[in-house]
C-alpha cells in the first residue's frame, strides 16, 4: 500500500540540507506512527523509480502531514539530488507507510540519544513521544559546524538538549556521556559508522549489555559501476545501471522480491546466490562477516557485484 | 563441585552458563550457602573481582560469611532467607549504575527470585551471570491456585497450598521465578502416576 | 440489519448454540480432506460477504454471551488479563483499533465520535456510552486494553518487539486453549511457545517469528487454527483444569455429536502504529459436531481428517481419548464422494 501525496513545504535547514512536507491532497489524516520510523520515497525518472528510505522528523501522533529532512549527497546515485533539484511545493509524491526499525524500548528507565550530523533526524520524531510519555532522555547532537547543524532550527532548547559543535571546540565526550548513567538506561546512536562504533566501544569499556546499545546507520545505496545479474528460476538477465541499486533494477525487470528498509538494515530482501564468479561488494548491515566471505548471500537494497557471473536464487 | 549440567529442554527452561569474572567493576553478587563455593571460586581466579562488590549471602552460615569477608568484597550482607534479602537486592539494584555486573549462584529458586527482581529494575538478562550449585530442588508454582512450593524434589507432588496433586514441567516464569506446576489427575481424578525423584 | 444475540452460557448448563445461519458462516478450517501444521496466512480483512473474514473484527450472535462469560472469568480470576507497565501506549493503539473498526464496520451497533482527543463511545449491544480523552488513562475505568477487550469478542495479545524476538508483555486472555497468561506474560516468542510439541524441531516458530516481524502497517494477516473440545466451553485454562478435565471424559457414542466442539480460532496479526508493537487477536468459534455436519461437504471432510490425521497431533489437540467415537459418529456423514476444494460449504 503506498500514500499518493501533495508536497506542501519544502525549506532550506542548512545549505545542504532541506526538509520537505508531505499532506494528504484532500486533508484526510495520515496514520500514525512510532518514534524512529521512517518512509519510502518513490522518485520516478524516465522508466525507472528510485527509491529512497528517510526517517519521518514531524510528530508522530500528527496524521496532518509528514516531513523528512534530506541531505544532499552530490557523490550518491541521485536520490537526494532529486529530492533537492526536482521536489517542489505542489508536486505530487508517493510515499509507503511508515515501518520502524529504530524503535525506542519503552522499558528503558532513561534514555539517551546521540545524533550525528544528519544522523539527527530520527530522534526528532523520538523526542515528542519522549515528551508526550514524560519519559526521562538526554540528547546529544554533533555537527562540525553551526552552519551546518540543520538540526538546530527543529531542536528547541531545554537543558536536556545538548549540542556539540566541534569546530566551536566542543567536541562530544562520549565516555562523560555515558559513564554513570543509571540502570536501565538505553543508548540511541545514528550517524557515520565512526560514531555509531565510538558508542558501541565505549559502553562495551563501561561494561554495558550490548541490548541496551541501539543503532541505526541509514545510508541511501551507493551507486557504482554497471553490472549483470541472472535470475536462478528464469534464466533472464537483468542489468543494474550505475544509478540504479539491485533491487530497483529487479523491481523494474519485473523480478519479484520482497523489501522494506532499502538501508541494508532490516533483512527482508534477503537473497541467496546461486553463483558468483567475481566479488559482490557488500554494502549492507544485515550479514553477518561470515556471511560476506562467503558469497553465497545479498542484500540487493544496498549491494553491488564486480566479476563476471552472479546468479540469485530468485 | 562445578556448576550443574542439565539435560536438555524447552526453551522456557533456563540454562546457567557459569561465573566467570567481568574484573573490578561495580557488582552485586548474591550467592546460598553451596552458591558461596562459586563465588569463592570465582575470587580465587580473579580475585578483583570483589574489589567494588556487594556480596550477599542468603543462608545462616557463619563458616562460609566468614570466608566470603576473607575474598575481601566491598561489603558483605547476610539475610537468613529470600524474604530478608529481598529489600536489600532491591535497593543495591535501584542505586546501581549501568555497568553493574549481578553475580548469582546456588539454587535455581535463588537465581530466578534475584534475576527476577533484576529485570524488574531495568537489567538485562545478559547482565546476569548465572551458576547452579548444591540441590537440584525446584521452586514450583501451583498453576491452580498460584501458590508457590519450595523446595520440590519429586514429580509429581503436592501442592503445600490447595493440596492438589501436581506434575512438575519444564516451562519456566523468568518473571516470576518459578517453574510451572498442573494437576496430574484433573482428567481422572485419583489416577496418578507413580512419584519419581526430579533430576537435573 | 439487525443483529439477534443468543441468550445463551459457556459453563454450567452450556446453552451455547448456533443458530443456522450461525453454523453457514462457521469459519470451517480444512481446505483439504486431510491435515499438517501448515502456514496458510492471508490477508486480512477480506472474505466473501457475511464471512467472518470480512470485517476486521467480526462480531455475531455470541457478542453479549461471551462478553458476559468473560465477565465472569475476570471477577474470579483478574490476572487473565495483564499489561506490563510499558505496554500501555500499545493498549491505545489496540482500543483505537477496535473502537475505529468497529464503528466502521457495524455502524447499527456501534458508534465512534472523536474531536481531538475527546472521544465518545457507544456500544449499543452491551448498553455502554462513555466519553474519555484519547491517550489519558484516568477518564477510563481501567487501562486501555482491558476496556476495549472486554468489549471484543476473543482472546487479545500485545507483543513488544526487540532484540529481534516478539514478548507477550500484554494480554487479555480467558478462552485460550490450555496456557496460562499469568506465567507466560514477559516471555518472548520461543519461550512462550516451549511447550507446543514438535514444532520448533520442523523451523515452524522460525519462520512464524520472522514473518511477524516483518507485518507493517500497512497489511494485516489471519490464519485458521483448531483444536477440540468437550462442551461449550470458552475458559478451557490451565487454571482450571482441575475443574473443566473430568468433563472430557464424559463422551460416550451417544452424545458424541452434541458434546464434541470443534473450537476454530481466527488468529490475526497487526502492526499498531504508535507503540510499533504486535496485536494479535484470538477470536475463538465453536460448533459441535451435528452443526458440522449439516453442512455435507464439512461432515465428509472433517471425518477424514479426523480420522487420518497423525497420532501424535490427535494427542496434542487433546482429544485422542475421544477420537473412535468422533470418528466413528462422523463416518455416517461420509459416503466417499469428492469433496470440493476451499472451506466453504457448497
Amino acid at each position: 500500500m503506498k500514500l499518493a501525496l501533495k508536497v506542501t513545504e519544502v525549506e532550506q535547514l542548512s545549505p545542504l540540507v532541506k526538509r520537505f512536507r508531505f499532506e494528504d491532497p484532500k486533508g484526510a489524516s495520515l496514520p500514525v506512527f512510532s518514534g524512529g520510523a521512517h518512509i519510502t520515497v518513490d522518485m520516478p525518472e524516465e522508466d525507472a523509480i528510485r527509491r529512497n528510505s528517510y526517517s519521518l522528523i514531524s510528530d508522530p501522533y500528527d496524521g496532518t502531514g509528514y516531513e523528512i529532512a534530506v541531505r544532499r549527497e552530490d557523490r550518491g546515485r541521485g536520490g537526494s539530488l532529486y529530492m533537492h533539484t526536482k521536489v517542489a511545493e505542489g508536486d505530487d509524491i508517493t510515499v509507503s507507510l511508515p515501518s520502524n526499525l529504530f524503535q525506542l524500548d519503552l522499558r528503558a528507565k532513561k534514555h539517551v540519544l546521540i545524533g550525528g550530523g544528519i544522523g539527527i533526524t530520527p530522534f526528532l520524531s523520538q523526542l515528542k513521544q519522549l515528551e508526550m510519555e514524560q519519559k526521562p532522555f538526554e540528547l546529544h547532537y554533533a555537527a562540525r559546524s553551526r552552519e551546518e547543524a540543520a538540526g538546530l532550527k527543529l531542536l528547541q532548547e531545554a537543558a536536556h538538549i545538548h549540542v556539540h559543535i566541534s569546530e566551536e571546540g566542543a567536541r562530544m565526550d562520549l565516555g562523560a556521556i555515558l559513564d554513570g548513567q543509571p540502570m536501565g538506561t538505553h543508548v540511541y546512536t545514528c550517524g557515520p559508522d565512526g560514531l555509531i562504533t565510538a558508542v558501541a566501544d565505549q559502553t562495551a569499556r563501561l561494561g554495558w549489555p550490548k541490548t541496551a546499545v541501539h543503532s541505526e546507520a541509514f545510508t541511501a545505496p551507493p551507486p557504482g559501476e554497471p553490472f549483470e545479474v541472472v535470475i536462478a528460476s528464469t534464466g533472464q538477465t537483468v542489468t543494474v545501471k550505475a544509478d540504479q541499486s539491485l533491487l530497483e533494477a529487479l523491481e523494474a525487470a519485473k523480478v519479484e522480491i520482497d523489501s522494506s528498509c532499502r538501508g541494508g538494515a532490516c533483512g527482508r530482501c534477503h537473497t541467496k546466490v546461486t553463483a558468483c564468479d567475481g566479488r559482490i561488494l557488500h554494502n549492507d548491515h544485515w550479514l553477518s562477516e561470515g556471511e560476506r566471505a562467503a558469497q553465497q548471500d545479498i542484500m540487493p537494497c544496498m549491494s553491488r557485484f564486480k566479476g563476471t557471473r552472479l546468479e540469485l536464487d530468485l | 563441585m562445578p556448576n550443574t549440567e542439565f539435560s536438555p529442554s524447552i526453551d522456557s527452561r533456563p540454562t546457567y552458563a557459569g561465573l566467570s569474572s567481568q574484573g573490578a567493576a561495580p557488582a552485586i553478587m548474591v550467592a546460598d550457602a553451596a552458591g558461596a563455593a562459586a563465588l569463592i571460586d570465582l575470587a580465587t581466579a580473579d580475585a578483583s573481582v570483589m574489589d567494588h562488590a556487594h556480596v550477599i549471602l542468603v543462608a545462616k552460615a557463619p563458616d562460609m560469611a566468614a570466608r566470603l569477608t576473607d575474598l575481601g568484597p566491598k561489603a558483605l550482607h547476610e539475610a537468613p532467607d529470600f524474604e530478608a534479602a529481598t529489600p536489600l537486592v532491591s535497593q543495591l539494584l535501584d542505586s546501581a549504575k549501568m555497568g553493574t555486573q549481578l553475580y548469582l549462584a546456588g539454587s535455581e529458586g535463588l537465581m530466578g527470585h534475584v534475576s527476577a527482581l533484576a529485570t524488574t529494575a531495568g537489567m538485562p538478562l545478559e547482565a546476569i551471570q548465572m551458576e547452579h550449585r548444591g540441590s537440584i530442588a525446584r521452586r514450583m508454582q501451583c498453576v491452580h491456585c498460584k501458590g508457590i512450593t519450595e523446595d520440590v524434589t519429586t514429580d509429581p507432588f503436592t501442592c503445600s497450598h490447595c493440596g492438589l496433586t501436581l506434575f512438575v514441567r519444564d516451562h519456566f516464569s523468568r518473571r516470576l521465578g518459578v517453574f510451572q506446576g498442573v494437576c496430574v489427575d484433573a482428567e481422572t481424578p485419583g489416577v496418578v502416576p507413580e512419584t519419581v525423584e526430579i533430576r537435573a | 440489519m439487525t443483529m439477534q444475540f443468543n441468550d445463551e452460557t459457556f459453563r454450567g448448563d452450556y446453552s451455547y448454540f448456533n443458530s443456522p445461519a450461525a453454523v453457514k458462516r462457521f469459519p470451517f478450517p480444512f481446505d483439504q480432506d486431510s491435515y499438517m501444521y501448515s502456514v496458510n496466512i492471508e490477508q486480512h480483512p477480506g472474505g466473501p460477504k457475511g464471512s467472518p473474514f470480512e470485517f476486521a473484527f467480526d462480531v455475531d450472535e455470541h457478542y453479549v454471551a461471551e462478553m458476559k462469560d468473560r465477565e465472569i472469568t475476570l471477577a474470579g480470576d483478574p490476572m487473565r488479563c495483564q499489561s506490563l507497565p510499558h505496554m500501555e501506549l500499545a493498549g491505545w493503539d489496540l482500543l483505537e483499533l477496535i473502537m475505529v473498526s468497529k464503528a466502521r464496520d457495524y455502524p447499527e451497533l456501534f458508534k465512534l465520535t472523536r474531536d481531538g482527543n475527546d472521544w465518545h463511545w457507544v456500544n449499543k449491544p452491551l448498553g455502554i456510552e462513555k466519553r474519555f480523552t484519547f491517550l489519558d488513562p484516568t477518564t477510563l475505568p481501567c487501562g486501555p486494553m482491558e476496556y476495549i477487550t472486554r468489549q471484543a469478542q476473543g482472546d487479545f495479545a500485545l507483543l513488544h518487539e526487540r532484540e529481534g524476538n516478539l514478548w507477550l508483555d500484554a494480554g487479555m486472555i480467558t478462552s485460550q486453549a490450555d496456557w496460562s497468561l499469568d506465567f507466560d506474560v514477559g516471555m518472548n516468542f520461543f519461550e512462550w511457545h516451549a511447550p507446543v510439541p514438535k514444532a520448533r524441531k520442523m523451523g515452524v516458530f522460525d519462520k512464524a517469528l520472522k514473518f511477524l516481524l516483518a507485518v507493517g502497517q500497512d497489511q494485516s494477516y489471519r490464519r485458521l487454527n483448531w483444536t477440540m473440545t468437550v462442551n461449550p466451553r470458552l475458559d478451557t485454562s490451565p487454571e482450571n483444569y482441575h475443574k473443566w478435565g473430568p468433563e472430557k471424559r464424559t463422551v460416550t457414542p451417544e452424545n458424541v455429536g452434541k458434546k464434541q466442539f470443534l473450537r476454530v480460532e481466527l488468529q490475526t496479526f497487526w502492526r499498531l502504529p504508535r507503540s510499533n508493537a504486535l496485536a494479535f487477536p484470538i477470536r475463538c468459534y465453536l460448533a459441535n459436531l451435528e452443526d458440522i455436519a449439516s453442512q455435507p461437504k464439512w461432515g465428509r471432510r472433517l471425518h477424514r481428517v479426523l480420522r487420518d490425521i497423525d497420532p501424535d497431533l490427535a494427542e496434542y489437540k487433546g482429544f485422542a481419548v475421544n477420537q473412535k467415537y468422533i470418528v466413528d459418529y462422523l463416518s455416517q456423514f461420509d459416503d466417499g464422494a469428492e469433496t470440493s476444494p476451499g472451506i466453504f460449504p457448497d
